[in-house]
């Protein structure tokens, strides 16, 4: 992607000896990270090894967790949770437009349900909705808000693997159609490769590497050439030949 | 019919499931390779299975008063409750002693309730509502309020005031309980939704706190109507000169075993209507709500 580097060269996030602990067990040690704005940018890392919590720290959703470091972050920041978390009391369209205000507030609303397949859903209950197409709805939310940086903290891990599929394509068409920094955590190394142009992986408190994807999009999961990526990226996350 | 996969669930095909599934235990039965999960809820609902029962009870008692086989002095037949609510109505009795006991109970209903929501609002929005309000009424939970009738009647003595009290106390109980708890009982997740959304805090109690409060908020609602007629009928039957309970009262002492039966009648006419429309309001307000019993 060099033709995007004049525009990457203004951080959107920006963090400088970030560390946050839970009772002295520290689970981010002094992270120095910038993230340019637009960029798509993966998280990786095992179960526990601090990715949600990072993802807390630059939402400015960790009030009780002791810390310092310095963080930068845009104004608009919207975040995608693991779960949809729509209001079940609330109709698509309202739950789309929980938080923002104004006139054609429901006609961006409405313009965000169509972008990702919902139009003509905007009446239905959050409970008559699919797993996926919840959390559509809920890509929809974060959308409608046209945020800066777009935070993910592991958005299709309750999906199942068609429709995740599905959900990584129609999330790359949003990313190129809005361009918002991108922060998406995963576990899944695949997820990573195929839509991140860069994979970070967070081991023991700290960025263990700093990788990136120069291949053009839309990717293929059988793209040979991703295979040295992988490999890459799991030795890093410390997967062995006989692991696999 | 020949897939062993669980019937669609969702949308309106929900209602007509369990009659399609009928015929299909029967074919499982002929075709015993095709195995099916044993139902476990009870299935479709029998038309106007609720009268069954009261129809039943009814008809028996009819049919035993035709017979002779009960004491009329004890159990009145039912046409003669029937003719003698008749006679209190079209004299006017019946329709004074009922305003008499509605106004007391509505009074009472309505000021409690208004307490329980608010003191639970109060309660369940700050940290300092909570500290003073809520040991507070856990304390006044735990002495029953029919207790506190010879007090309340030294203190206001025995007229409408008084009995208004203690309903109003009644029903504040189990309202206040539930909403309280319905509030502090909101999901955390929630709270980090309004957080990234930019709500502000008036726009996260309106938008997420009270609505997601409104189910335990109704289980007090319903716990509340139940006490307030509970408590009308114990203070109408010790401490009235008029009223329902008083006019059951008298009939005791008379003998009038087909008054009192007017008055339970009328009673549980109360209680039905009132239940029904709490149900309603709630199947309104909670319609997002899909429940086993929907
Ligand atoms: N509220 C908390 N109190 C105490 N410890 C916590 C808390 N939240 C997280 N931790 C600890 O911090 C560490 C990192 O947690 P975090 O949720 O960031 O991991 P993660 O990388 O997101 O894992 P996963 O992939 O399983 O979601 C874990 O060891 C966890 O036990
Ligand atoms: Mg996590």
């Amino acid at each position: 992607m060099a033709t995007h580097t004049e525009q990457l060269t203004r951080p959107a996030v920006r963090l400088r000896g970030l560390t946050r602990s839970f009772d002295d067990r520290t689970v981010l040690d002094a992270i120095d990270l910038d993230l340019p704005a637009g960029q798509f940018t993966a998280l990786l890392g095992h179960s526990g090894s601090g990715k949600s919590t990072l993802l807390r720290a630059v939402a400015g959703l960790d009030h009780e967790v002791a810390g310092s470091g310095r963080l930068t972050a845009p104004e608009t920041v919207s975040v995608v949770f693991q779960d949809s978390r729509l209001l079940p009391w609330r109709r698509v369209l309202a739950n789309v437009l929980l938080g923002i205000e104004g006139n054609e507030a429901a006609h961006r609303a409405r313009a965000a349900l169509a972008e990702v397949g919902l139009a003509g859903r905007e009446e239905a209950w959050p409970s008559e909705l699919s797993g996926g197409e919840a959390q559509r709805a809920a890509l929809a939310r974060s959308l409608v808000r046209e945020p800066e940086l777009l935070l993910a903290d592991e958005p299709f891990g309750a999906l199942d693997a068609l429709t995740r599929i599905r959900m990584h394509v129609l999330l790359r068409e949003l990313w190129e159609r809005h361009r918002p920094s991108v922060l998406l955590v995963t576990h899944d190394v695949d997820e990573a490769i195929v839509l991140a142009d860069r994979v970070l992986v967070l081991d023991q408190g700290r960025i263990g590497l700093d990788l990136t994807i120069d291949r053009p999009h839309p990717r293929s999961y059988r793209d040979p050439l991703l295979g040295e990526y992988r490999e890459r990226l799991l030795t890093a996350l410390g997967v062995t030949e006989d692991h696999k | 019919m020949t897939t062993g996969a669980p019937p669609a669930v969702g949308g309106a095909a929900d209602i007509d499931a369990p009659d399609l599934n009928a015929p299909d235990i029967a074919a499982v039965e002929e075709t015993p390779q095709v195995r099916r999960r044993r139902r476990l809820s009870p299935g479709k609902r029998l038309p106007a299975s609720r009268l069954v029962g009261p129809v039943l009870v009814l008809a028996l008692w009819a049919v035993a008063s035709a017979a002779g086989r009960l004491d009329p002095a004890a159990v009145p037949a039912p046409w003669t409750v029937l003719e003698t609510g008749v006679r209190l109505w079209t004299d006017g009795t019946l329709t004074t002693d009922i305003l008499t006991s509605l106004r007391r109970a509505g009074s009472g209903f309505a000021i409690g309730l208004t307490a329980g929501v608010a003191l639970a609002l109060a309660a369940g929005l700050s940290r300092a509502g909570e500290a003073l309000i809520d040991g507070t009424v856990q304390l006044n939970r735990a002495i029953p309020t029919l207790g506190l009738i010879p007090l309340f009647i030294l203190w206001l003595g025995i007229g409408e005031t008084f009995k208004i009290a203690i309903i109003a106390i009644v029903v504040y109980i189990p309202v206040y309980l539930n909403t309280h708890a319905a509030l502090a009982g909101i999901d955390s997740r929630f709270v980090e939704l309004a957080e990234v959304q930019g709500l502000s805090g008036f726009q996260f109690v309106r938008q997420i706190v009270v609505p997601g409060a409104l189910p335990g908020f109704f289980v007090g609602l319903r716990l509340g109507v139940t006490g307030s007629w509970l408590g009308l009928v114990v203070l109408e039957q010790i401490n009235a000169t008029n009223g329902l309970g008083y006019l059951m009262f008298q009939a005791q002492n008379y003998g009038q075993s087909d008054v009192i039966l007017v008055g339970l009648v009328v009673y549980g006419v109360f209680g039905l209507v009132s239940d029904s429309a709490v149900r309603l309001v709630e199947r309104r307000v909670l319609s997002w709500r899909r429940t086993l019993s929907s």
